[in-house]
């Protein structure tokens, strides 16, 4: 991996065939060179490896997540890496491998759940409050931007427990989580809907859509917000990530899903945290890592179809190995998400 | 602010009154209610609003339920101490951050730019807490270097406690006022991890801003006049683009402020850093909502002003921004 992270630029075999042109990504990959396209292709591999796990967990975990014993009796607490447990096994006495492939699971329930909850009301709300404006606008921004400003974790902290009343099953955990780190993500996706609304307003087809006299529901759901919700795709990868992160750190604040109910790594952190200052390392640094690796491939993803949709930021070898084309992947004009996307959503506003 | 405050009243009763979901169960029913009326959780929740907004405006933030202490004395001794670790975290951001950056833009495209950025997004992708952990396993429990956790040793805590009058409980100027050398070094060693930890996840975001507005202004219409009047490369970097490159960073902090106080919450809690992010969990696990409301209204408060401080900042030094 680290080879092709600090790329040279010549990743074989993913070039594709013409005729798949059209498909998103596809045309990303097409356009970016060297640097860039190492780190495409990494985020890209990682974020197919966290799926595919996600998808076989019960296939590539050794053992249940809340399995204690097998047939040869009990696992033991805190085992060292071996034959029998590859990874060691946690102070509670279960297998750490089989609880971070398991991990994998949850975090992607928590991103899934979260991710359609945001855009769906984000969408919504960036819709209405763009096209209609007035007072119901400016409510929605304002009460946006506090929600916005507010220190995340705190907020999801807060949703967690009116949620969840603190106590966590596997479905209670997963949507508690969910619905705080929806709570947080709103405002994102509702400014940026709302700035592209407010720009597309004024576009000619939205006049003449007018003066046809469509109504205003069929304008807003045919010539507004199929043309708005391009740069989603976007917020989307780096949101999925910060999503990630929030529940990790909800879990290692002891507000995640308990270890009965599912595998989720920050709660196994939290759990380790102990361990740590005894100079045990396998129960936290392999949850850890797995923390690491799937946010590090869902930004470089993001991050880099970030870039690619910025002509400033785009390699200069792209322009000089005449990949001329397309000025911008994004159509309406570069995103500029920057890191964990809140220095670029406020430049949107 | 107001909205948050407001937010915050109605989500943080819509899970019962305090005093029941403090000490629901460990009490006889009669008693419950009894203390329940004693402290007006029984009256309409409008009343009981209007009440509490009255009380903020004289600064009053009640009494905590779990160790009945006055919640603004609880803000103030760990508030500060969380300020002083952010304000390490962010002397680390910047001494990481800005150079690094401004050499990523430098070397531009170049292997150096590449592990800059890989490591930019390492710092983005690793949560706080684990790269404290790992901290802690390589240098305190592994090298023993550094201490494990806390603010300070026993030993130096006690010899602050006593020597010191009217402590401001930022450790490293109470150490510096009692004068004693082993003291301060003992308190500076405490801090490094979690500055480090806090620290690193800021400086990702500084060494990409400052990389990305370099190249934006080096390809700025008077770079390239001073480009063809036969300026330097590394003059033209130094001088022309780097300085208008900072401008957006200050911009940018205010937003991080809020991160920060994230960042800090789960900083403290991993080193057992005693400041308003540990105590703030601590409550949360006790359910004493008097005290989590009256240290969310101090947060909303702190992003509020650092946002206006930096908005003033931005617009002093740079002339086109006016409000």
């Amino acid at each position: 991996m680290a080879t092709s992270l600090t790329g040279s630029g010549t990743t074989p075999g993913t070039a594709p065939a013409r005729r798949r042109r059209g498909l998103p990504l596809v045309r990303q990959l097409r356009q970016s060179v060297g640097l860039q396209r190492g780190m495409l292709v990494a985020g890209l591999v990682l974020t197919a490896v966290f799926l595919v796990t996600a998808l076989l967990a019960d296939v590539l975990a050794p053992y249940g997540f809340a399995q204690l014993r097998d047939a040869g009796g009990a696992f033991g607490a805190q085992q060292p890496p071996s034959g029998d447990h590859p990874l060691g096994t946690t102070v509670g006495g279960y297998d750490v491998l089989s609880r971070v492939v398991h991990g994998t699971r949850t975090a992607l329930l928590v991103i899934i759940v979260a991710v359609v909850l945001s855009i769906f009301a984000g969408v919504l709300l960036g819709l209405v409050s763009g096209y209609f404006g007035g007072w119901v606008d400016r409510v929605l921004v304002v009460v946006c931007d506090a929600i916005y400003a507010f220190p995340p974790l705190l907020l999801a902290i807060v949703v967690a427990i009116v949620i969840s009343g603190g106590e966590s099953s596997l479905w209670g955990g997963i949507m508690a989580a969910a619905i705080s780190i929806t709570v947080i993500y709103i405002p994102q996706y509702f400014r940026v809907v709302r700035a592209e609304v407010v720009r597309i307003k004024a576009e000619a087809y939205v006049e003449s859509a007018k003066v046809i006299g469509a109504s205003n529901w069929r304008i807003m759901s045919r010539h507004v917000l199929r043309n708005a919700t391009r740069t989603l795709p976007l917020i989307l990868t780096l949101n999925a990530s910060e999503a990630i992160l929030t529940l990790a750190g909800l879990g290692f604040l002891g507000f995640g899903i308990e270890q009965s109910a599912a595998a989720e790594w920050g709660f196994d952190l939290n759990r380790a945290l102990s361990d740590v200052t005894s100079g045990i390392w396998w129960t936290s640094v392999f949850p850890g890592l797995a923390i690491v690796l799937v946010v590090l491939g869902l930004t470089l993803v993001g991050e880099s179809l970030n870039d690619l949709a910025d002509p400033r930021l785009r390699s200069r070898r792209a322009a000089e190995a005449g990949e001329t084309g397309e000025v911008t992947v994004v159509p309406g004009g570069p995103l500029g998400a920057g890191p964990g996307g809140l220095a670029g959503i406020e430049e949107v506003r | 602010m107001f909205v948050l405050v407001t937010t915050v009243f109605f989500l943080m009763r819509s899970t019962g009154d305090p005093i029941t979901a403090a000490l629901g169960g460990r009490l006889p029913a009669a008693e419950l209610a009894e203390r329940v009326r004693e402290a007006g959780y029984d009256r309409p929740l409008l009343v009981q609003y209007a009440e509490y907004l009255g009380d903020l405006v004289r600064l009053d933030f009640g009494t905590t339920l779990s160790d009945r202490r006055p919640v603004l004395e609880v803000l103030t001794t760990f508030g500060a101490a969380t300020l002083e670790l952010a304000f390490y975290a962010l002397i680390v951001a910047f001494v990481v951050g800005v150079p690094l950056g401004r050499f990523a833009a430098y070397a531009r495209d170049r292997w150096p730019d590449a592990v800059l950025r890989v490591f930019a997004i390492f710092c983005y992708a690793t949560p706080v807490f684990f790269a404290g952990m790992l901290l802690k396993l390589v240098f305190a429990s592994g090298l023993g270097w550094l201490p494990v956790a806390g603010r300070a040793s026993t030993r130096s805590e006690i010899l602050i406690q006593t020597s010191v009058e009217n402590p401001t409980n930022i450790y490293l100027v109470d150490a510096v006022r009692t004068g004693n050398g082993e003291v301060i070094s003992d308190v500076l060693q405490h801090a490094v991890l979690p500055a480090i930890a806090l620290g690193l996840l800021t400086a990702g975001v500084f060494l990409r801003l400052v990389r990305t507005n370099v190249i934006g202004t080096l390809g700025m219409g008077y770079v390239e006049a001073a480009r063809s009047r036969g300026v330097s490369e590394r003059r033209l970097l130094r001088k022309h683009a780097y300085r208008p490159a900072l401008i957006p960073i200050v911009t940018v902090m205010g937003l991080q402020i809020a991160l920060l106080l994230s960042g800090a919450v789960l900083t403290e809690t991993t080193f057992e850093w005693k400041g308003l992010g540990f105590q703030l969990v601590q409550y949360l696990q006790a359910r004493d909502f008097v005290a989590v409301q009256g240290m969310v209204v101090l947060l909303a408060v702190i992003v509020a002003v650092t946002n206006f401080v930096v908005d003033v900042i931005a617009a002093l030094i740079d002339p086109r921004v006016r409000y």
